[in-house]
């Protein structure tokens, strides 16, 4: 294109042909999450190849609360409801609906990250840091790494939602906005992984006077029956 | 083009040191990286040289036990993460967007971002040097060797941190190259038709993606470890240094196929070229790539054997390392058969190829015999393992790297190179590599352990090492020859012409060196070997094929060059760099480190508010 002809053009970018016809961006984010997807797997294979192994507590039996954390999992999970209908009024040209709904992602997603903020600060007191014990060391990391994806994402959608207000426009497009919502649950799926290895699994976890995790769930089964 | 308020405009020099700094197209980033690697490759043969001599007699004191275990440790290190894998994506860069067609990769910005990142983090590796603390744990660094209180001092530290900045460079890299092939083929090139080296770099680069964050993982823990008090690796609250092996051959046998798919795809190339023949069997040979891929995830512990895994383990890995040794037999059977019954044309960039597969072939005979768990208890850490791998890394992915160079020379240069002193380079390098790492078989197999730093006399091992010393000075001759004919021939070499091999893929149909805008009309693909098609049909009608004439860059969009990825990089580094600084007091690294985010985040936040082009620029006035 000569200059002559751009001289007058929006700075919006043209979106290219492609291939696949994909938009690069897109592809871009898909190959991110795959490598992402490894990312968490080996923090969270970390994890489990320690689980019952620390020697000093606390254990996730003496400290972990399943039920505050089942509130934050709620909140996180309907936090992607609300990106799918942030995308859905981007899609259709709502600027403002779009706003709407990207406000109430961010706050959802500031929701959850201050209950991590509490549950952390809560195990600090209990006496849980990050260098007590192999639980400490793998939890913190895992799920503030987790905590960080989603601290990233809310910067993302406060971007947006920024974009958004000022140019009543036409801008961010769809595409960008689906492109977060992409990352945005996947997050929430890395979420739903640790909720129930970390939590509804490993929660229970107690120290190794009490057995084996597996001694414990058979000897709460027999209790059960006998 | 309408100004944005606020936002810095784009450089506009294509010229001079800011236009190298700041430039996004493909072909000067390849440049960058094969400058820079070629410069670790020397630095990488120093560390070499200096064990060579440390070894080439009993009793030696020339070097110290601490400045050899830096040796070999900056040794491997270098010459894996910055020699192999940037000589790989020289290529990537130069070559891909030209194979299929394409103006520039998916990502430029992303793409100078990626090189920037990658040699900020390559000093950052060498900082040791200065501050006279060299990582000194081996290039695996294994567990708990590298905990507190047994690598005291910082060597350790910057390794970990400035191979997670490398890490990130080569996702970038990886996340690039992916999207670019899958995503911007001229028009007809089918994933079936593109060229083996393009192939080879998508399973390259997918590898990467998806190995990349497993080392990333281990590196935090390691990280944590030593900096945070974190307990992965600590014996004593119950941590498991077996978790970093495993952690780091899951990474790391994928990061071999990584050092050498590129390599396999450059040869490939080479071979139908000087056979005139088409590659034999072309979709046997990407299908065995891919295969290869997928299962060079269920080798690593093979690297483990004699850790104490157990015989099912030991059984089980035997047997997939076993298998994986066919698609690899399937690929060199494919480059023997295009060769069988071709009209073979000796040159340089062919007899490095055939070096390639001649030596392949021994590194992977006696990468099989350690395959075999009980022979490989034989085997392990000694100089039997240090002959195998340099059977494949030198004797495979080096030969390739200086075949991809020679074969490509007259395209990136325009010129070229002297063929008599290819040749003799040639020579060198295979009587220098075959003298410098046979005699290592023996030595290993007569006992001689691998990382020690010196031996004694009456274990019959001296004779093996004098040999294998003499070796590496026949190899560094041989540098010496190829770098005078590179140096030499960039000026007075005979111009090349726009096709001088009569090679199949696209970018041999463009004048030489390419012009900057590469294609100045998207080329519409026929089939497989494309150009050979183009030319045999306008043979046909008595014609031949010229190259591609030359338009004015000025009407073609091309991306602008941008200061941001630079400060990006700058930022990236900055964060790990940060962390190794302490004045005296511990605490200063985290502001220091922080401040290298914000200058990542100021990078990233111009990155995004750039506008798409320059107002005005000089394209196509240099």
């Amino acid at each position: 294109m000569a200059h002559a002809e751009t001289a007058h053009a929006p700075p919006v970018e043209v979106e290219e042909a492609t291939t696949t016809g994909i938009n690069h961006r897109k592809l871009l984010m898909w190959v991110f999450l795959g490598s992402d997807c490894l990312f968490f797997g080996s923090l969270i294979a970390t994890y489990m190849v320690y689980r019952g192994q620390s020697i000093v507590g606390p254990y996730p039996a003496d400290i972990v609360d399943v039920p505050i954390t089942t509130i934050s999992t709620f909140v996180l999970l309907m936090s992607s409801f609300s990106m799918v209908m942030a995308v859905a009024a981007a899609r259709s040209g709502n600027q403002k609906r779009l706003i709407q709904w990207l406000l109430v992602t961010i706050v959802m997603g500031c929701g959850f990250i201050g209950f991590q903020v509490y549950e952390f600060n809560a195990f600090r007191v209990e006496g849980l840091r990050y260098e007590t014990n192999l639980f400490s060391s793998s939890f913190y990391t895992l799920t503030g790494f987790h905590g960080a994806h989603v601290t990233l994402g809310i910067f993302w959608l406060i971007c947006i939602t920024i974009i958004a207000a000022r140019n009543p426009a036409g801008r961010p497009s769809g595409l960008d906005v689906d492109i977060a919502g992409l990352y945005w649950h996947f997050v929430d799926i890395v979420w739903i992984v640790i909720f129930t290895l970390l939590y509804l699994i490993g929660g229970f976890d107690a120290g190794p006077d009490a057995g084996h995790a597996a001694v414990q769930g058979w000897n709460w089964v027999t209790g059960l029956v006998s | 083009m309408v100004t944005i308020t606020g936002v810095i405009p784009r450089p506009t020099t294509y010229s001079g040191l800011w236009g190298w700094l700041t430039t996004v197209d493909h072909k000067r980033i390849g440049a960058l990286y094969g400058v820079t690697a070629f410069f670790f490759f020397m630095v990488g043969g120093i560390e070499a040289g200096i064990m060579r001599l440390q070894l080439a007699q009993a009793d030696s004191d020339l070097v110290s036990a601490e400045w050899f275990n830096a040796m070999f440790t900056m040794h491997g290190t270098t010459m894996i993460f910055l020699v192999i894998m940037p000589f790989g994506a020289t290529f990537f860069n130069f070559l891909i967007p030209l194979m299929i067609g394409a103006r520039d990769v998916a990502f430029p910005r992303l793409n100078a971002f990626s090189y920037w990142t990658f040699l900020f983090g390559a000093l950052l590796m060498h900082v040791g040097f200065i501050i006279g603390q060299v990582p000194d744990a081996g290039w695996f660094s294994y567990a708990n060797l590298t905990a507190a209180p047994f690598s005291v001092g910082k060597g350790l530290d910057i390794w970990a941190l400035s191979l997670q900045v490398l890490g990130v460079a080569s996702l970038a890299a990886g996340f690039n190259f992916v999207v670019t092939i899958i995503n911007m083929r001229a028009p007809g090139m089918t994933l079936m038709r593109m060229p083996v080296f393009v192939w080879m770099t998508l399973v390259t680069s997918i590898l990467l993606v998806l190995a990349f964050p497993i080392i990333t993982v281990a590196l935090i823990e390691l990280t944590a470890d030593r900096q945070f008090g974190a307990n992965f690796f600590n014996v004593a609250a119950g941590g498991d240094p077996i978790l970093w092996q495993h952690l780091f051959w899951l990474f790391g046998h994928p990061e071999v196929y990584i050092l050498i798919l590129p390599a396999m795809g450059i040869v490939s190339e080479v071979i139908p070229t000087f056979s005139r023949k088409p590659l034999f069997g072309y979709p046997v040979i990407i299908f065995s790539g891919i295969v290869i891929a997928i299962m060079s995830w269920a080798v690593w512990s093979h690297h483990m054997f004699t850790v104490g895994l157990g015989p099912i383990a030991n059984s089980v890995f035997t047997i997939t390392t076993m298998l994986i040794a066919v698609p690899t037999g399937v690929k060199i059977f494919n480059w023997i058969g295009t060769m069988w019954q071709g009209s073979i044309d000796l040159r340089t960039p062919m007899l490095m190829a055939i070096g390639f597969v001649a030596l392949f072939i021994v590194g992977g005979l006696s990468g099989v015999s350690h395959a075999v768990s009980p022979s490989d208890f034989q085997q392990q850490d000694t100089y039997y393992i240090v002959a195998h791998i340099h059977y494949v890394l030198f004797g495979g992915a080096i030969f390739g790297i200086f075949a991809g160079i020679y074969y490509w020379y007259p395209k990136i240069t325009g010129r070229m190179y002297n063929e008599l002193l290819g040749k003799i380079h040639f020579w060198l390098m295979f009587v220098g590599m075959n003298l410098t790492f046979f005699p290592m078989h023996y030595a290993g197999l007569n006992g001689m352990p691998r990382r020690i730093y010196t031996y004694s006399e009456g274990f019959g091992w001296e004779g093996m090492n004098l040999l294998a010393t003499a070796g590496f000075f026949v190899l560094v001759i041989g540098t010496l020859v190829f770098m005078h004919n590179f140096l030499r021939s960039v000026k007075k070499g005979e111009p090349a012409g726009h096709d001088p091999w009569d090679a199949p893929t696209l970018e041999w149909s463009i004048s030489s060196p390419p012009p900057v805008y590469n294609f100045a009309e998207v080329p519409q693909v026929k089939g497989q070997d494309d150009y050979w098609i183009t030319k045999r049909q306008a043979a046909a009608r008595g014609e031949t094929v010229p190259a591609e004439p030359h338009i004015d860059p000025s009407t073609v969009h091309l991306p602008s060059p941008s200061y941001w990825p630079l400060v990006a990089a700058f930022g990236t580094v900055w964060i790990a760099g940060g962390l190794l600084i302490d004045f005296g007091w511990d605490y200063i690294r985290f502001p220091l480190s922080f401040v290298g985010g914000l200058i990542a985040i100021i990078g990233v936040i111009g990155w995004s508010n750039e506008p798409p082009a320059a107002e005005h620029d000089d394209a196509g006035h240099h």
